[in-house]
Formats: C-alpha cells, sequence, structure tokens
C-alpha cells in the first residue's frame, strides 16, 4: 500500500463482512418464515427477521463504502488520508450505535424501543428501511458528516481525479438525501413521496455513482488501461444514471395517490435505468480486454467482472421487468419486487463492496495478491455465492409470477394468504438456494484464513 | 508490381465509443418518449388537437431555423479544425453556441408565457407531454451550448481538444438538432 492511513480501511472492511454474514443468517431465518410462520416465535416475529435483515444490508454496505474511500481516495489523492485518528474514532461510533440498535429491534419490542429512545420528540421511526431509533439517525448523521469532512479534506488538498470526484459526489448525495429520513409529514402520500428520495434516490441514484468509481478504480489498477479512457467511460455512465435515474423515482409513484403524469414519466425514464448498468457491463469487459497488465489478483478482476453483470441483471433486467405502469399494475409488491430487490442489491452493492475488499486486503497486508489456493478458495465462494443468488432470484421469481397469476390477474383472485400456500414450493427452494449462498460465504470467510501469515518481507506495488 | 506491405487502416470510428453509447441512448429515451406520444396522440385526438392549437408555431419554426443552422456551421467548424484552421473554427463553434442560445432564450419564452397561463404536467395528458418533451430536450441544448461554447474557447485560444473529443462534441450537438427535428413536426405540427 502507498499510504499507511489507508490501512483504516481494514477496520471498515472487517465490520462490513461480519454484519454481511448477520445479514444472511438472519436471511434464512426470514426464508424459513415464510413456510413455517412460527419459526423462532416469539422471540424473532417475522418482522423484526425483515427488519434486521434489511438493516444489516444497508449497514454493511455503508461500511463497505466508508472502508473503500478511505482506501482509494489517499491512493488517488497522493497524500495521507487527512485524519486517520478521525476514521478510527468514527468508525467505533458507527459500529457500537449499529449494534445497539440491532439489540434494540431484537430485545425490545419495536414499540417499546420507539419509546425508550424518544421518538415522540422526533418522529422518524416505523418506516420501511427507515425503521432505525431517531437518535441512530442522528448518529449517522454525525459520522457521514465526520467521514465527508476527513475525505473531502484529503480530496481536496490532493490530486483531484474523476474517481475521487464521482467518489465524493456520491458520498456527499448519500449523505445530504439521507436528511429526508427526518422528514415525516403526517400526509402519507407525501410521507411516501419523500421516502424514496431516500430510498431511490440512493440505490438508483447517488450510490451508483459510488459504485462505479469504486469499479472505475479497480479496472484502473488490475487493467493497467489509461486513466483517460476509465474517466471518460465514467462520465458518461454517470450523466446517464442521473438522466434516468432521477426521474426513473416516478416509478414508485404510480398507485401511492400522486398525479397521474407519474405513471408516463416514471415509466419512460425507468426503462432506460438498465442502460447506465449495460454500459457499466460494456465498460468492464472493454478495459479488461484491453489490458497491459495481467493482474496476479485473478479474484479481485473475477469480482469485478461479476459486479458488471450482475449488477445489469439484477438491477438492469429484473427492474425492468416490473418498471412500466401497466405491468406494475399487477405485480406492484409481489415476489417480483423481492427477486429484483435480491438480484440488485447482491450484484451491484454486495458484489461492489466484495470486489474492492478483495483487490484491497492482500495490499493492506503486504502482498500484491493472496496465494494460489486462498484466491482459488475465493473463486469458489464467488461461484457459490452467485450461482445461488441466480436461483435465489429464479425462485422468487417464480413465486412472484405465480402470486400475480393467482392473486391478481385471473378472473376469480385467490386471497392473499391462499396464494402464499400455493406458492410454497418456490420459498422451499429458495430457502435451499439461501443455504447454499450460506456455504458460498463460510468458504469465502475461510479464503481469509486460508491467506496464512502476511509475507514479511513482501513490498507491494 | 509491389505486394501490398501497408494494409488499409482499420476502420476507425470518428468521436468516443462511449460518447455514442450515450446518445444512443439519449435517442432511446427520446423514442421511446416519442413512441408515448404517439400512442397517446391516438387515442386522444381530440386533445392532442386542441393542445397543440395552443401552441406558437411561429416561434418553435425560428427555432427549429436556429438549430439547423448551428449544426450546418459545427460542421463547418469541423473541417476548419481538420485542416488546421483552429481560430476560424473557434469563431464558428462560437456562432453555433449563439444559435443554440437564440434557441434557449426563444424556448424559454415560450415556456414563460405557458407556465404563466397556470399550466403545469397536471393540466392534461397532452400538457404533460408538452412541457416534459420541451423541458427535457431544452436541457439537452443547454449541455450543448455549454459543450460548444467550451470547445469555441479552446479553439480561440489556440488549444483546442482532440479532434476526437471535437467529433464527440458534433456528434452530442446533431443528435440535439435530430431529436428537435423529430419532436417539432410531432409536437407542434402534426
Amino acid at each position: 500500500m502507498k499510504y499507511q492511513s489507508q490501512k483504516v480501511a481494514r477496520l471498515y472492511f472487517m465490520a462490513a463482512i461480519g454484519l454481511f454474514t448477520g445479514q444472511i443468517l438472519f436471511g434464512l431465518i426470514l426464508g424459513l418464515q415464510y413456510v413455517i410462520g412460527d419459526f423462532l416465535f416469539p422471540a424473532v416475529p417475522f418482522n423484526v427477521a425483515r427488519m434486521v435483515h434489511t438493516n444489516l444490508l444497508i449497514v454493511w454496505l455503508l461500511f463497505g463504502f466508508m472502508g473503500a474511500a478511505y482506501y482509494l481516495v489517499p491512493e488517488e489523492a497522493e497524500r495521507e488520508l487527512f485524519s486517520p485518528k478521525l476514521a478510527v474514532a468514527l468508525f467505533w461510533i458507527f459500529l457500537v450505535a449499529g449494534a445497539l440498535t440491532i439489540l434494540g429491534y431484537l430485545l425490545v419490542p419495536y414499540s417499546g424501543l420507539a419509546r425508550l429512545t424518544g421518538n415522540d420528540l422526533l418522529p422518524t421511526m416505523g418506516r420501511e428501511f427507515l425503521e432505525q431509533p431517531t437518535i441512530t439517525k442522528l448518529g449517522i448523521v454525525v459520522v457521514a458528516l465526520g467521514f465527508l469532512y476527513n475525505i473531502g479534506m484529503t480530496i481536496l488538498s490532493g490530486r483531484k481525479t474523476v474517481i475521487n470526484m464521482v467518489l465524493l459526489t456520491g458520498l456527499v448525495g448519500l449523505a445530504v438525501l439521507f436528511l429526508f429520513a427526518f422528514y415525516n409529514p403526517d400526509n402519507l402520500v407525501k410521507d411516501k413521496y419523500y421516502w424514496w428520495w431516500v430510498v431511490h434516490l440512493w440505490v438508483e441514484g447517488v450510490w451508483e455513482l459510488i459504485l462505479g468509481s469504486i469499479l472505475a478504480f479497480v479496472l484502473v489498477k488490475v487493467t493497467g488501461v489509461d486513466r483517460e479512457v476509465i474517466e471518460k467511460w465514467l462520465y458518461v455512465i454517470i450523466a446517464m444514471t442521473l438522466i434516468t435515474g432521477i426521474i426513473g423515482t416516478g416509478h414508485h409513484y404510480y398507485w401511492i395517490g400522486t398525479p397521474g403524469y407519474w405513471q408516463w414519466l416514471g415509466s419512460v425514464f425507468s426503462a432506460l435505468e438498465p442502460i447506465p448498468f449495460f454500459m457499466m457491463t460494456v465498460f468492464a469487459f472493454n478495459m479488461i480486454n484491453k489490458r497491459r497488465l495481467n493482474h496476479p489478483n485473478k479474484a479481485a478482476v473475477l469480482w469485478a467482472e461479476g459486479t458488471a453483470v450482475m449488477a445489469f441483471l439484477g438491477a438492469g433486467v429484473w427492474g425492468f421487468m416490473h418498471t412500466l405502469a401497466p405491468v406494475n399494475y399487477y405485480t406492484h409488491g409481489t415476489q417480483i419486487t423481492a427477486a429484483h430487490g435480491h438480484m440488485a442489491f447482491y450484484g451491484a452493492y454486495a458484489m461492489i463492496v466484495l470486489t474492492i475488499i478483495s483487490y484491497a486486503w492482500p495490499i493492506l497486508r503486504g502482498e500484491k495478491a493472496a496465494n494460489q489456493r486462498a484466491q482459488v478458495l475465493e473463486m469458489w465462494s464467488f461461484w457459490l455465492m452467485t450461482v445461488s443468488m441466480v436461483f435465489i432470484t429464479l425462485f422468487l421469481t417464480g413465486a412472484g409470477v405465480l402470486q400475480t397469476w393467482l392473486q391478481r390477474y385471473t378472473d376469480d383472485p385467490l386471497p392473499f394468504m391462499v396464494v402464499q400456500e400455493k406458492i410454497a414450493p418456490f420459498y422451499w427452494m429458495r430457502e435451499a438456494a439461501g443455504v447454499v449462498f450460506l456455504i458460498g460465504l463460510l468458504v469465502y470467510l475461510y479464503a481469509f484464513v486460508a491467506r496464512g501469515k502476511p509475507a514479511e518481507d513482501a513490498t507491494a506495488a | 508490381m509491389h505486394a501490398i506491405t501497408h494494409p488499409l487502416p482499420a476502420r476507425q470510428l470518428k468521436g468516443d465509443l462511449a460518447v455514442w453509447i450515450l446518445i444512443l441512448s439519449e435517442l432511446l429515451v427520446f423514442g421511446l418518449f416519442f413512441l408515448g406520444y404517439a400512442v397517446a396522440a391516438r387515442r386522444h385526438p381530440a386533445l392532442f388537437e386542441a393542445g397543440q392549437a395552443t401552441l406558437d408555431t411561429g416561434a418553435a419554426t425560428l427555432n427549429t431555423l436556429a438549430l439547423l443552422a448551428a449544426s450546418a456551421v459545427v460542421v463547418m467548424a469541423i473541417e476548419r479544425l481538420e485542416r488546421q484552421r483552429t481560430r476560424e473554427a473557434g469563431r464558428l463553434l462560437a456562432l453555433a453556441a449563439l444559435l443554440g442560445s437564440l434557441f434557449l432564450v426563444n424556448k424559454a419564452l415560450e415556456l414563460h408565457h405557458h407556465l404563466a397561463l397556470g399550466i403545469t404536467l397536471s393540466t392534461s395528458l397532452f400538457h404533460m407531454f408538452y412541457l416534459g418533451l420541451v423541458s427535457f430536450h431544452f436541457m439537452h441544448v443547454l449541455a450543448g451550448v455549454i459543450v460548444l461554447s467550451w470547445v469555441a474557447r479552446r479553439c480561440l485560444r489556440d488549444t483546442p481538444p482532440e479532434l476526437n473529443t471535437v467529433w464527440s462534441a458534433g456528434a452530442y450537438w446533431h443528435m440535439v438538432d435530430l431529436v428537435w427535428v423529430v419532436l417539432f413536426p410531432l409536437v407542434y405540427l402534426l
């Protein structure tokens, strides 16, 4: 590694992987609760398991993004991090706050947690994905501000690269849009309207900038292709992301009480949201084909390629399937949404974090790439997790199509719970695929052990 | 006869691949929008006819001429630049940017007129399409004018960007023009 302060990234990556493991365990509990409704009840009710599963996802991705930033920003800016101490302090604050929040979900009834944390002073709880107590949300803002200050000072006083500027834009956007989590109007339509400004404009807006810049950074490093070429692609991808993604928010506004024109605007613009993801795929493979060096870290290259393909499939293709208003009229909120959510989050965001960890981890240990055996194990984990995620998505899609048909489309629609029983075989198959995913994750964790002790005399590039 | 020792140069794309993909994507965005418009207009002919009657065709015709002229000037500028007549190219590009700005001012007045009448996206399906399409295109002209001005400035200072970049900029501008050439008859005339 070039700069000592990049080392703080290790803490963040470790936390990310730990929370990722927790997310998968709760995913398996949750998957089982779809078919065995009282599994672990009353200790872990379905709504709590779901909240923990989704919140852990968001938190581990945020840890991953921050770790990625702490790793790549100094290298791009060609200077040490502004304050490594601040980075370490914020890490512990975020980790403790996150752990307390999850424990709160698990140990106290949600309404009790709301009372305990003084939600009535500034009510922000009780909304999907934004379930965190207000005090945790404030903690997130503090951590985000400190993080942006640290990263911003490093970037502004160092070499300004396109990768750094795009990353910074994405991170600032992430922090600013999160502020809408504090806006909680009584009017349910307005509530949902602005809720999407956090949820949609994160994952289909600013997070894509973060994804693009991390991918570009790794590609610069593993392919040796001219920075100018990669930067130009980054610009174009970002332009297309924002052109389609911002007005594409409209695909969430079809049936919540917003004006009717959203059905047109949402359909047209979000139908094109796959384009930036498609560009990312073309970009990644183009750069790898034009590579000027064969980087010894084959696993990292595989993760980068995987991200480009799976993000396009999960976010692009599976998103398109139900984004047009006339289609969404029937599929809204069915298992089709769950299928899309799983592959999109894994393909775009989980995989990009795993990509940067795969690339950076050996270097942080003082070697250019892990040993052969560890890399083979890591690539096995790649295939196990990725293929099982494809199956999870396909089974959920099957469940969703059947659900849409039986519950919404036929002349004699069946009640929700009757349909849930009928699609149970798909849920069982999804759970089986989930077990394979967990095995893949265990192999991934074992690959870290298989790296052995870092070479003492190794000097990394 | 000598054997051909130098193979013909491989066919090279004028302009950047990435920019061409952007252009094609943008055309796809507008294409979908046009398709939506056509379908909606087919289903509500009376509504769309009444809506079109409120539009100022004269101003739009003037705008069409401005954009077409700007495109022609861009072609002339690039031809100058290919022959290393940089400053001349710069002056022509500045003229193109000026023509683009004329479009922007004219269009802004037109939009202001409609908004002052209290017309919004919710007024009718026709107005949703009209305001949506026109303002979305407006943003593209604005981007195009900024790009042209930047290239013009570089040329006037005798530090032109690479020819490939200028080709890309020119292609983008022609795309903006092309979209208007479809938009104008579709929304204002047909």
